[in-house]
Parts: structure tokens; sequence; C-alpha cells
């Protein structure tokens, strides 16, 4: 005490105002502990906003990390071009296989006449059935060049993947994706092993570790599954199956004639992406009498995110702002009731003394505290916002999978990420409420006569 | 003779739709340090308005007041707040206790208000409970007392902050005879020890107890005299 004396006033008048708002605080939470219930229904509004307001945050933080993988999984620098079997009415009338897509000459022309485009990745898929010792594996068969071991982040579990020297020589080697190496080979080494592809052997010179599939991206890209692949030299495809391709598909036969199902075009500058891709378009377009091809700009998709997202936070941020106000409302509402239930006491704390600033404080306080309560808990909800997303989707994909179809895939498969900011954000926009909606009642108390109110029953 | 008290003309009308109403006409009144003044009159005499301007609670339509040294006249209201907090100890005919609060938190708001929260202040209020009997129930509730325990703990707490005078408005007129016997001895024991007392009330065996009566009629001072005890002299 002795030292405390000593202490500069300035100090001393620091630690006396601090006392007074512990006070206040203090006498503040006794009266609302009075009337548990209605101080806990008061806050439910503010519980409801806030924990909105952190969950909207969290899940458009969800949607474009997800579009930021996306994108970075296709890359922000591509442009996609894939071949699209056209609608079976364009082709009426012709007999057999029906060529259609990009061809070899798309590509020459592309790489060649548009000088943006870095290098491309041309890709032939088939589905294939691969066989050793009996075993066999229905999947894809790959031809494409050794880029694609990059541009698709596959990583080797045992080997090498194609070189440029399988290029050249149309190699009769083969990659195999980490699904089709491990049923067709469950306990033996597949290097060097030879695998049957209808009547053609390749020879195993890799294995690739498993990849997660990629998700399939606003309807122009389909999801990829890596994991019953096997990869040869589009060389080799090239020149040992061709382009005419038939499959046994349920008892008919079904005939294609496509060059390329994909090319990857990888820009040398992001900031060309979507010119160039408006070039490739144009490209296209001139030798395509039909579209049967489709141009995916991974860049675009972003885009698309964006506004996804803007567009989520918007509506959120809408009911969670209602939700506020609404709270907002409520809180002023109890308080207005709560000053009228309460004439006596300010006039009592009146006549003891008390200036009209001290009863404002007085009963800012216990607003700010319902609504700092409300905030409080409303963070707490905000924050489990994952695992009750996670539940909600996985309670909708098995009682109403049709209609989680027709969801967008990226709200489909968003993940609430939390972002650190909106905590204290939802912290301060509580406290403001408290303060908006609590002034009105508290001024209102503070300006009663205290004559009149002693005499208040 | 220094003076808890001094009222010279004081008038207050008050405007109303139907006219004016004057309630007080031009009161002098004198109190100096250590009276027991009882403050008497019919319902509508001016009693409850002179009350209110001797508690800082109104301000008067002319005249003066002086509380101690202090003109208070034209005091603004924070400094009459202030005055209220650090200078007037009120007594209310319905105890007016906060029921939120205990006891011990009940004698301590006029202080709370003064920004007195120290433990040395905490000391000060345990100590007038004590004083009032009431020193083992400081954590009771208002709620949890009878009405003369109750008006106890507002004694207490009007002489809290050691103030010009305690104000006490009908301080018995809610309790019983006996309840009424107790608090009226404990009036003159303060009184006895040293505290100004105004006192105002309507039935005149409380008012005998006091030191001097004061009648008002229409707003203005009737009769001004001490009371002469049966048992001794006090002249």
């Amino acid at each position: 005490m002795g030292i405390a004396r000593h202490r500069p006033p300035r100090f001393r008048q620091l630690i006396a105002m601090l006392r007074l708002w512990l006070r206040t605080l203090q006498l503040g939470v006794k009266s609302l502990s009075l009337h548990l219930m209605r101080s806990l229904l008061t806050v439910l509004g503010i519980f409801i906003g806030i924990a909105s307001v952190i969950w909207l945050l969290a899940i458009g933080e969800g949607i474009s990390q997800k579009a930021q993988e996306q994108i970075e999984g296709l890359g922000a620098n591509n442009v996609i071009v894939r071949s699209i079997k056209p609608p079976s009415e364009t082709t009426e009338g012709i007999r057999g296989a029906v060529p259609y897509g990009i061809t070899r000459a798309d590509y020459a022309r592309i790489m060649e006449t548009i000088p943006t485009i870095q290098r491309g990745l041309p890709i032939r898929e088939i589905r294939r059935r691969f066989s050793y010792a009996g075993r066999l594996v229905d999947g894809r068969l790959v031809g494409c060049t050794p880029e694609y071991f990059e541009v698709n982040r596959l990583e080797m579990a045992l080997g090498r993947f194609l070189t440029d020297a399988d290029m050249r020589t149309k190699a009769n080697h083969c990659v195999l994706a980490a699904g089709t190496a491990e049923r067709l080979f469950p306990l033996d080494n597949p290097i060097g092993k030879s695998i049957r592809v209808e009547e053609a052997y390749y020879v195993v010179i890799g294995v690739t570790k498993s990849r997660s599939p990629t998700a399939g991206i606003g309807g122009s890209l389909a999801g990829q599954d890596f994991n019953f692949d096997a990869y040869i030299p589009i060389s080799t495809l090239w020149s040992r199956i061709g382009d005419q391709v038939v499959t046994r598909r349920s008892g008919s036969f079904e005939g294609e004639i496509v060059e390329l199902s994909q090319a990857t075009l990888r820009i040398r500058e992001v900031d060309h992406v979507m010119e160039t891709s408006d070039l490739i378009k144009e490209t296209l377009r001139r030798h395509h009498r039909i579209e049967d091809y489709g141009v995916t700009v991974p860049l675009e998709l972003l885009e698309q995110a964006r506004t996804t997202r803007m567009m989520f936070i918007l509506f959120m941020g809408l009911i969670a702002a209602i939700s506020l106000v609404v709270g907002g409302i409520g809180i002023m509402n109890i308080m207005l009731a709560t000053v009228t239930e309460r004439t006596r006491e300010i006039g009592i704390r009146r006549a003891l003394g008390a200036k009209r600033r001290d009863i404002i404080r007085q009963f800012l306080a216990e607003t700010v505290l319902l609504s700092v309560f409300g905030g409080l808990t409303g963070v707490l909800g905000g924050l489990t916002c994952g695992p009750i997303s996670r539940a909600v989707r996985w309670g909708l994909d098995t009682a109403a999978p049709d209609v989680m179809e027709q969801l967008p895939d990226l709200i489909r498969a968003v993940d609430p990420v939390i972002v650190p900011w909106s905590i204290p954000l939802a912290l301060g926009i509580a406290i403001s409420i408290g303060v908006v909606f609590g002034l009105y009642p508290a001024v209102r108390a503070a300006k009663m006569d205290p004559i009149e109110a002693l005499r208040h029953e | 003779m220094k003076y808890a008290a001094r009222c010279e003309a004081l008038t207050r009308e008050y405007h109303l739709d139907g006219g004016t109403v004057r309630a007080l006409r031009g009161v002098d009144l004198d109190v100096p340090e250590g009276d027991f003044v009882a403050i008497m009159g019919a319902s509508g005499s001016g009693k409850s308005t002179l009350l209110n301007l001797l508690g800082c609670l109104d301000h008067p339509s002319s005249g003066r007041i002086r509380l101690g040294e202090e003109d208070i006249t034209l005091a603004d209201d924070d400094r009459l707040s202030e005055i209220r907090a650090s200078s007037i100890g009120f007594v209310f005919q319905s105890y007016n206790l906060i029921p939120q609060l205990t006891v011990i938190e009940n004698i301590e708001v006029p202080l709370y208000y003064q920004g007195k929260l120290a433990s040395e202040d905490r000391k000060r209020c345990r100590d007038l409970a004590e004083l009032v009997g009431l020193g083992d129930r400081l954590g009771h509730r208002p709620t949890q007392l009878s009405g003369g325990q109750q008006q106890r703990v507002a004694i207490a707490r009007s002489l809290v902050n050691d103030p010009y005078f305690m104000l006490a408005d009908e301080p018995t007129g809610n309790l019983d005879s006996v309840t009424t016997e107790d608090i009226l001895n404990l009036l003159e024991t303060l009184n006895r020890e040293g505290k100004t007392i105004i006192m105002v009330t309507h039935e005149p065996d409380v008012g005998q107890r006091a030191k001097r009566i004061v009648r008002l009629k229409d707003g203005l001072v009737q009769s001004d005299k001490l009371v002469v005890k049966e048992q001794g002299d006090k002249e």
C-alpha cells in the first residue's frame, strides 16, 4: 500500500478507473444472472449471427483454397484442349466410326503458329484391358510424352518414367500406375515383365506412386482417376494402335477415330493465358465443322471460383447481418424492459450519487456483457464449422445423393477453413452491437428524473 | 456556529398543464451541525419539495441553498450528483436498498460513486454495519432481512460518506411500533454522537423525538420550535 501511494497520479487514476469498470462489470454479471434464462435467450441472436460470420468466412476460404488447389493441379499457365464426342444427331447417317476431335494437324498448327505457347503435351487415352499371367485389369491406356509426368505431378515408386528416347524409338515400354501394378503384380516386382494389351506386349519400366484423383471442374473437364493407368509413348500408341479404336461395350462394338484425346498447352506467361486461349479457340474453330472439342482454361475457373465465393459470402453475409441486427434489437428490447423494471433502482442510485454517465456505464456494461457473451459462444460455435459441415455432407450424401449430385462441385467438396482474423472481427462486431443497441436504453435510463424514479413502484 | 445546511427564501414552482403550482413560497431554514430537525406538515405542505431541494435532487425556482460551505443553488447535475455521493445520506420510508446487492455492497454504493473502492473503504462499511447491529449479516440480501433490519442497512449506508446531514424521509413509516422505537433510538444515539439529522415525518410522536420541529404549511414555515423533552430539558 505504501508503495502504491508513491506511484504517479496518472497511474493511480488508471488503476481507479480499471477498478471502477471491473466493479461495473461484476455488477452487470450479478444483475444479468438474476434473470439467467432471459439473458441466455437474449444472447441467442448474437450467438447465431457471430457463428455465421465465422462460418461464412471459413466456407468462403474453403472454397477459395479448393479452387486454388484445383488451379494449381491444372496449372494456371495451362490451357487444356480436349476432344469431345459430338452428339449423335450431328453424325446421323454416317456409317461406322466417325472421326472427331483434335487432330495432329490441329496440334501442330497451334504449336507452330502461337508463339506464346511454351510447350505442349499431347495425350491419347483408350479404355483397355491389361493382362499378365491370367490377371486382368480394366484401365486407361494413356499415350503421352515424358512431360506428362511433370504436368500431372506424378511420382515414381519404382523404375523410371518414359523418356524422349522412348518417344523417338517408339519403344514398347510402359509405366504402370500404382493400382494397375498392384492388381497385375500382387507379389512380384513388375519391372522388366511384359504386360499384354489386346494383341501387343509392353515391357514395364516403372511404377508410379498412387495419386489422389482430381476433381472435375465446371463440366468442361471430367475428374481423373490416375490409379488404373498404364502410360506408353504416344508415338508408340499411334504406330501400334492407330487412331481408330474399337471398343467392346455390352455386346456391341463401338468405334471411334480420334487422333488426340487431349493436349495440355503451357503458356509462357500467366498474363498471356487469356489471349492465347482465345487464339487457340479461334484456330480450332476454323478447322472444325462442329464443336467436337472443348477448351478449358484453369485461370477462368479461378474467376468462376471467385464469383462463387463472392456470391456465397454476400448471401451468407446478408443472413449474418440480418441475424445480428435482429439479435441487437432483441438485446435492446430486453434492455428497455430492464430499464423500466429497474426504474426504482436507477432512482436509488441517482440519489446515492450516481451521475448520468454512471447509469449509462452500468447499463451499457450489461448490454456489452450480453453481446460479448454471445460473441464468445458464437466464436466457439463458429469453430465447430469443420466437423459439422462434414457431418452435414455425409448426411446428405447418404440421405439424398441426387441432390448432392446437382450441387456445384466447389460447394459439394468444400472443406471450411477457419480464417484467423475472423475471430477478432466477430468479437469486434459483437462489442459494437452491444454498444450500438445498448446506448439507447442506457441513455433513457440516465435521463430519468431521480425524484420520479424514486417514486416509481 | 457552523451550519450543515442553510436555506434562504427558497421557492419552488411547478409548471403544470393547469397552471403554476407553488410548492414552496419562501422558506428560510438553518440547520446547525449536530441538530436533529423534524420537518412536519400535512401532505401538500411542501415538505417533500423541501426534502428534494435539501437532498440535491432538485433546483429551487429562486432563493439560495448552501450545504456546508458550498452554495449549490446553481450547481449542475453532475456537481449535485457528486454532492449527493459525498455529503448527503438518504434514508427512505421504503428503505430503498438495491435488491441484487448484499448488505455490505448496499452500504458501499455511495462510496462506489465517489470512486472509493479501496480496502479501507470496505472496512468502513463493515464498521458501520457493526454499528447498526448487522455485523453478522454482511452477505445477506435485502429480501432476507426484516423491515427494521433493512432500515438499519439504509442508515448505515447514509452514514458511509460522512455526510453533512442524514436526510430521513418518513424513516419509520413502514415499521411497526417496536421497530419504530428501535430505529428512533438509533437515530437519537447517532445524533448524540454528533450526526446531523433532518427527518421528514407526519407522525407527531416521531417528530417529538427530534430536537426541533419545523412545521410547514402551504409552502411556508408555520412554526420552528425546539422540542421540550419530558424527562429532561435540552434548552
